[in-house]
């Protein structure tokens, strides 16, 4: 079974008020077999069949309990969940070969199998990580390929389903939040660089152009001729410049405006401990300037742990797996209304 | 006709789709149609099939039909067109198989065309000679910008050892 809590996020990471999480996800494919694109049915199985008994040794190398799920295993809510977790890809839970996850004891180790590509290894950790997550899913990476051994080539390194991940098949992506380089339109600048800098950078929740609850995603988009710790190293760099930069943005506004900014702070913490009704876009627009307002000390009493959770467990999935029952939208928003004033009672 | 999703608005849209030779209709209003993801539309919009295309647009000369439809993988059965279609590969001997279409569009997708990067441990000893002569390659022209030739001296002659190292075990494996 997939346990509903995300316990990685408990511990607290350098730059939380500001960092929520570093992603590192390693793309693998094995020699031995077709990769998932020309994969049939049955080698598919095989291969979950084969990693499972090659990888059983996890838990005692790595000193954690790691869990093997199917798919096939798994409700639609369960899913879901698992997706609003970013522990899975919206590709990984869609119909079509068998699929399997490796998940560790705290959920901060994950392992996609059949995904894009045979193995997408994900380490997540709050705060800013890089180097930390790095030597996780690198242990992990090793233990994988003595037992089972990678595609790999000469000169284009780890080979991938798709070109665009050949190489290192790394994927370094940290999760900001940057509600002042919102507002002063900032922001856009700092579009611009990263893209100069060969760095994607998208907003986490809201479709099309729309950014809700001011959260963006920063991560690498080359992952070929340059080397891990190259790669890291500047994603670190641009990420610790654009912090700097959404502190100054904040000190601005407050120094301009200080009796608007208070106000909009106060507000939405009134909002969230006393509606009934909640939807999730109110939501995440209400928990951005808490949050705002806890880095500027106008808020106490509140831990980074707690706004980070309610970010995850305000979604949709999450509300009806704790509630055990189908939701409406509109049960579901008053459901929200109340687990959020339950958690910042 | 009522939709077969929500079962409350009109549907609007109507899909036939044919699996392995049975005929199957859905109808849906439009909003469940723009949710169904199974739908395949002509042209869908994918980071994959965008690059795909990107790869005929990198070559100079126009492909020959031939081309597509000849070149197999004899590993996993992957043809060209197929590739192009999809954007992925289907082994990781198709890197070989499609070597002279690939090279060009990896090299526009990451400005770069060799692997720099993490080697695995069982990796053949050959593996770690070529990266060691890689990374020496740099750090002599490193120290002759600073024109320290007895450091220069030293690491081009172990660069000539590890070539000579290299072409030795090429010949005992042939």
């Amino acid at each position: 079974m997939v346990n509903i809590m995300t316990n990685w996020m408990d511990r607290e990471g350098p730059l939380s008020e500001i960092v929520i999480s570093t992603r590192l996800r390693l793309a693998r494919n094995f020699s031995t077999y077709p990769f998932p694109m020309a994969l049939n049915q049955k080698s598919a199985m095989m291969l979950v069949e084969d990693l499972e008994n090659k990888i059983n040794e996890l838990d005692t190398v790595f000193g954690h309990k790691h869990e093997l799920v199917r798919l096939s295993e798994l409700n639609a809510v369960e899913k879901r969940i698992l997706l609003e977790k970013h522990l899975v890809s919206s590709d990984f839970i869609k119909p079509g070969l068998p699929k399997a996850l490796v998940l560790n004891e705290d959920q901060s180790v994950s392992i996609m199998i059949n995904e894009e590509d045979h193995i997408r290894l994900q380490c997540l950790l709050s705060g800013l990580q890089l180097k930390q997550g790095w030597e996780i899913a690198n242990r992990i990476d090793d233990y994988i390929d003595e037992r089972l051994p990678y595609a790999f080539d000469d000169r284009l390194g780890y080979l991938t389903s798709c070109t665009t991940n050949v190489g290192t098949g790394l994927r370094a992506s940290v999760m900001m939040h940057l509600p002042a380089l919102t507002m002063t339109g900032y922001i856009d600048r700092i579009f611009q660089v990263a893209s100069q800098m060969g760095l994607a950078i998208r907003g986490m929740f809201g479709e099309g152009s729309e950014v809700l609850g001011d959260m963006y995603q920063i991560s690498n988009q080359v992952t070929l001729g340059r080397t891990e710790n190259e790669i890291m190293s500047s994603l670190d760099e641009v990420v610790t410049q654009i912090v700097e930069r959404e502190q100054a943005a904040r000190k601005q506004l407050v120094d301009h405006n200080p009796y608007q900014i208070e106000d909009k702070i106060h507000r939405a913490y009134g909002v969230l401990v006393n509606a009934r009704v909640l939807s999730s876009k109110e939501a995440l627009e209400m928990l951005s300037y808490v949050r705002m307002g806890m880095g500027l000390g106008l808020i106490e009493d509140l831990s980074w742990n707690i706004m980070n959770r309610l970010l995850l467990e305000i979604q949709p999935a999450f509300l009806q797996k704790f509630y055990g029952e189908e939701l409406s939208p509109f049960e579901r928003d008053v459901k929200r209304a109340e687990f959020v004033r339950g958690i910042l009672k | 006709m009522i939709c077969e999703r929500c079962n409350s608005l009109d549907a609007t849209v109507h899909v036939t789709k044919v699996i392995d030779g049975t005929k199957k209709e859905i109808h849906m209003c439009e909003n469940c149609a723009k949710k169904q993801e199974t739908i395949d539309f002509e042209t869908p919009f994918t980071t994959n099939n965008f690059l795909a295309n990107l790869i005929d647009s990198v070559q100079s000369s126009p492909l020959k039909v031939n081309y597509i439809k000849t070149t197999t993988c004899s590993k996993c059965g992957m043809n060209y067109g197929k590739f192009k279609q999809t954007g992925r590969l289907g082994c990781d001997e198709c890197y070989q198989t499609f070597e002279e279409k690939l090279i060009p569009l990896i090299k526009r997708v990451h400005g770069y065309e060799n692997h720099t990067g993490k080697i695995p441990k069982r990796a053949s000893v050959a593996i770690r000679m070529k990266r060691e002569i890689m990374d020496l390659q740099k750090e002599l022209d490193r120290v002759v910008s600073k024109q320290a030739f007895e450091k220069a001296v030293e690491i081009r002659d172990r660069i000539h050892y590890l070539e000579e190292e290299l072409k030795q075990s090429g010949e005992h494996n042939d």
